[in-house]
């Protein structure tokens, strides 16, 4: 493609990108069906400024998909994963059955061989992984009953497309429709190995992943972390995926199922809040161009024949999969309200469709007619998901009601914790380990790859990454924690944190360590509320020892540095505002410390924060010698 | 609510407040309820360090102090004693020119895990609270307050739910009339305690 060629192509799809979703938000319609009415759009149908090269754009596009599945991955521990297992298998493969059979059954209705209705039936009972997994996840409904359900039927459905292909060539009624095949699962070389060569392939590359996911993507990660150049971490993320995605491809299994093993192998590494920060900005670009081409690529020359038809079908289509849905959802007891987001978010028909539709017609399965009407009511059923759910949540939430019955598998998907601490050096470990002896779960962040290495063999759990920066902060989970602790050694950084931190999570309390007064003074005056010297602490301590080796009396050292302490963080507070008129800070200063000096040594302190007169009044002496006298 | 109410301050301490039931309970509401001021004690001095220019100036703005605490070895936890050590001052509370607290009253209310019967002179205890509580009315006296029978709920360890309930009913009732200016207080300076008969002491509307 000429460089002109792609700056252009490039530049449709961005202004129709940006346009389409500032729209979609503005009248509050989700980010989807902004992409999707963008891709309508500049499409043949109403602009026509992209055209043939439109299903090429998709299978690019598609790589969105897999970084989307590595990402969910990513955020899925293994242990998750099994606790899912019922919901999965049960909930999922009951979905496809019965929806196959039922879609399958109107199409021998309709007078479609039974080999023809099985195929179209298996096709379209998947539903679209892309668009709902980013609207539910746009709308926060992923942590809800109904969100949990949804992402086990479509991990089902991820993988039930392998032996769905597999199956197809053996309904094969018509002649070999030869094209190009570049479909990805085309999986050439292996397809010529007997069947127990291509399980033992299929085998091989599985554990592949997993292993090298255990044992050498860690060190990978750490000697790219360890050159401190962003950008090659990025890239490394992105290989790593790709890698995957060829793979599996090679083997003739699903990418996305692929990066999807690999992203749970990663969850609990310390890289996990990395990768999910460098890669997510990639996975919504292409998962927005994806949606574009989906857009696009509707045939409204086709509609337009016979509009009734496809009309009829897409309704027919999304009623059938909503009541199997909403069917299954009461056999696994989901509450009303939840059963009913539940059936309007899978009740369209996905972009695995696009492939198997693909495969249909070349292994014969489907006649290219059947398969392309097929194709548009996929396409235009993707594109109500969002009006579907629309509808959900303004007409019928409200008269159901919300019946959530307490979030109680909120903590599946990912663990939440209350603080996030960044740098966990000698200060933030000894924080950390007070709060979690205290069973208080924290998320550490550290930039030092060396020392999230030995912290991790420790046991600590820590994860890899640059504090500072806004998604990592988000992947760590900053929408959801209370606290922010930050010690951090880069005093530039803290500040920027704390900017940051204060704009986009306001419910956050931060508190800061500051390595000494100077650091303290310019993070009280851009205005941190809690500011923690680290040395302040250890060296009233040592003071106080010091003391008491010169023969003090415990209680009088141990209060003598209380009140030196109260004393000094107010004198901290008056002399931040002041600092920069150095002579009238100079003078304050010294006037402050001599005040304090004069209260520690007088006898009576009456005016000290840690007033302690009264323990031997100098008054009730005088008034008992008066009596006697 | 007019400005005649009397304010009071109820100096709150529990060590471990999250293991307590009973005061937990007892405590419950009392934040926001009008004309009282709720002070916790151990939660604002961890350490023991207390303010006592702000305590002296806390006990001036109000009229009734009350001492809520569990009952430890027949007394106050240790922060209630260090308070009174420092706060109470000579020539303050107490002296020639200590007046500060005249004309205020003061009581205790507090847990003990004891049933009444060991808290009397044929009991296990021997003495019944009141008497236990001797340092405290003595202190009360000269420093020239009122001293009012205790509060007390015996016998915590037994109680179930409902129980401790009624009990938090009778103290925030009890602490209302006291804000209302609705309690016989001879009354409530003779009993053993004041919550022994809570009927007879505090009237229903104010005279």
């Amino acid at each position: 493609m000429a460089a002109g060629g792609f700056f252009t192509q490039a530049l449709v799809y961005l202004t129709a990108a940006i346009l389409g979703v500032l729209v979609a938000k503005r009248i509050g319609l989700g980010s989807v069906l902004g992409y999707l009415l963008a891709g309508v759009a500049i499409g043949p149908a109403v602009l026509g400024f992209v055209g043939a090269e439109g299903s090429d754009v998709m299978h690019f596009a598609e790589f969105g998909v897999v970084l989307m599945l590595f990402l969910i991955g990513l955020e899925l521990q293994p242990s998750l994963l099994w606790r899912m297992r019922s919901a999965i298998l049960g909930l999922g493969g009951l979905q496809v059955v019965v929806s196959t059979v039922a879609i399958a059954a109107i199409g021998m209705a309709w007078g479609l061989a039974w080999q023809v209705a099985l195929a179209v039936g298996l096709s379209l009972s998947l539903s679209s992984t892309a668009i709902v997994l980013q609207t539910l996840q746009e709308k926060k409904l992923m942590r809800t009953d109904a969100g949990q359900s949804a992402f086990a039927v479509l991990l089902f459905q991820d993988v039930a497309v392998i032996p769905m292909l597999a199956l197809f060539p053996l309904l094969a009624t018509l002649p070999r429709h030869v094209e190009e095949g570049h479909a990805p699962g085309d999986a050439g070389w292996v397809s010529t190995l007997p069947p127990w060569g291509e399980t033992l392939v299929v085998l091989g590359a599985v554990s592949a992943i997993v292993l090298v996911g255990r044992f050498l993507v860690r060190p990978f990660l750490r000697a790219i972390a360890r050159t401190r150049v962003r950008e090659l971490f990025i890239a490394a993320a992105l290989l790593l995926v790709v890698g995957i995605a060829l793979l599996m491809d090679s083997v003739g299994l699903s990418p996305a199922l692929g990066t999807f093993l690999a992203g749970v192998v990663l969850a609990n590494s310390e890289y996990r809040h990395a990768l999910e920060s460098d890669i997510e900005p990639f996975k919504g670009l292409l998962l927005g161009l994806f949606f574009i081409s989906v857009g696009a690529s509707i045939d409204f020359r086709m509609i337009a024949q016979q509009p009734g038809t496809v009309a009829g079908l897409v309704a027919l289509l999304i009623a059938v999969k909503w009541l199997v849905l909403l069917l299954l959802g009461r056999l696994f007891r989901m509450g009303l309200d939840q059963n009913l987001l539940f059936a309007f978010a899978l009740a369209q028909a996905g972009e695995f469709a696009f492939v198997l539709f693909a495969f249909a017609i070349q292994d014969g399965v489907v006649p290219v007619d059947v398969a392309s009407l097929s194709i548009a009511v996929v396409a235009i059923s993707m594109a109500t998901t969002p009006l579907l759910l629309l509808f959900y949540e303004r007409i019928v939430r409200p008269r159901v009601g919300t019946r959530e019955s307490a979030p109680r598998r909120a903590d599946e998907v990912v663990e939440v914790n209350p603080v996030i601490i960044a740098g966990f050096g000698d200060f933030g470990n000894i924080v950390g380990r007070l709060l979690r002896a205290n069973g208080i779960g924290t998320t550490v962040l550290e930039d030092d790859s060396d020392r999230v290495e030995l912290l991790r063999r420790l046991g600590f759990k820590v994860f890899y990454g640059d504090a500072s920066r806004l998604e990592l902060l988000q992947a760590a989970g900053a929408a959801e924690a209370k606290l922010l602790v930050i010690a951090l050694d880069d005093l530039q950084r803290t500040h920027q944190m704390v900017k940051s931190v204060k704009q986009e999570f306001p419910h956050l309390r931060i508190l800061v360590r500051a390595q000494g007064r100077v650091d303290a003074y310019e993070l009280l005056e851009s205005g941190v509320e809690r500011v923690y010297r680290q040395t302040l602490d250890s060296s009233l301590t040592l003071g106080v020892d010091a003391l008491r080796m010169l023969g003090f009396r415990a209680v009088q050292a141990h209060r003598a540095a209380a009140t030196f302490r109260q004393h000094d963080e107010n004198d901290l507070r008056e002399l931040a505002s002041m600092r920069h008129d150095r002579p009238a800070y100079l003078s304050r200063a010294r006037q402050l410390i001599a005040q304090l000096e004069e209260l520690l040594q007088s006898e009576v302190r009456d005016s000290g924060p840690v007033d302690d007169s009264a323990w031997d009044a100098e008054s009730l002496r005088r008034e008992f010698s008066e009596k006697s006298a | 609510m007019t400005d005649a109410h009397r304010k009071i301050l109820v100096l709150f301490a529990h060590p471990a407040l999250q293991k307590s039931r009973v005061n937990r309970a007892l405590i419950r509401g009392l934040d926001v309820m009008d004309g009282v001021t709720f002070h916790d004690l151990y939660e604002r001095y961890p350490r023991l360090e207390i303010d006592v220019r702000h305590e002296q100036e806390l006990l001036l703005q109000h009229d009734i102090v009350v001492l809520q605490h569990p009952f430890y070895w027949y007394s106050t936890p240790a922060i209630l004693k260090e308070y009174q050590d420092l706060v109470l001052e000579h020539g303050w509370a107490y002296g020639r020119e200590g007046r500060a607290l005249r004309g205020k009253i003061l009581l205790n209310a507090l847990t003990a895990g004891g049933s009444e019967e060991v808290y009397c002179a044929q009991g296990r205890n021997r003495y019944t609270v009141r008497r236990l509580l001797a340092p405290i009315e003595q202190t009360a006296s000269l420093c020239g307050m009122r001293y009012l029978a205790p509060f007390v709920v015996h016998g915590t360890h037994a109680l179930d739910a409902a129980e401790i309930e009624l009990h938090r009913r009778d103290y925030h009732r009890l602490l209302e009339a006291l804000r209302d200016d609705r309690v016989d207080l001879d009354a409530a300076a003779r009993a053993t305690h004041v919550n022994a008969d809570i009927d007879a002491i505090v009237r229903t509307h104010t005279h």
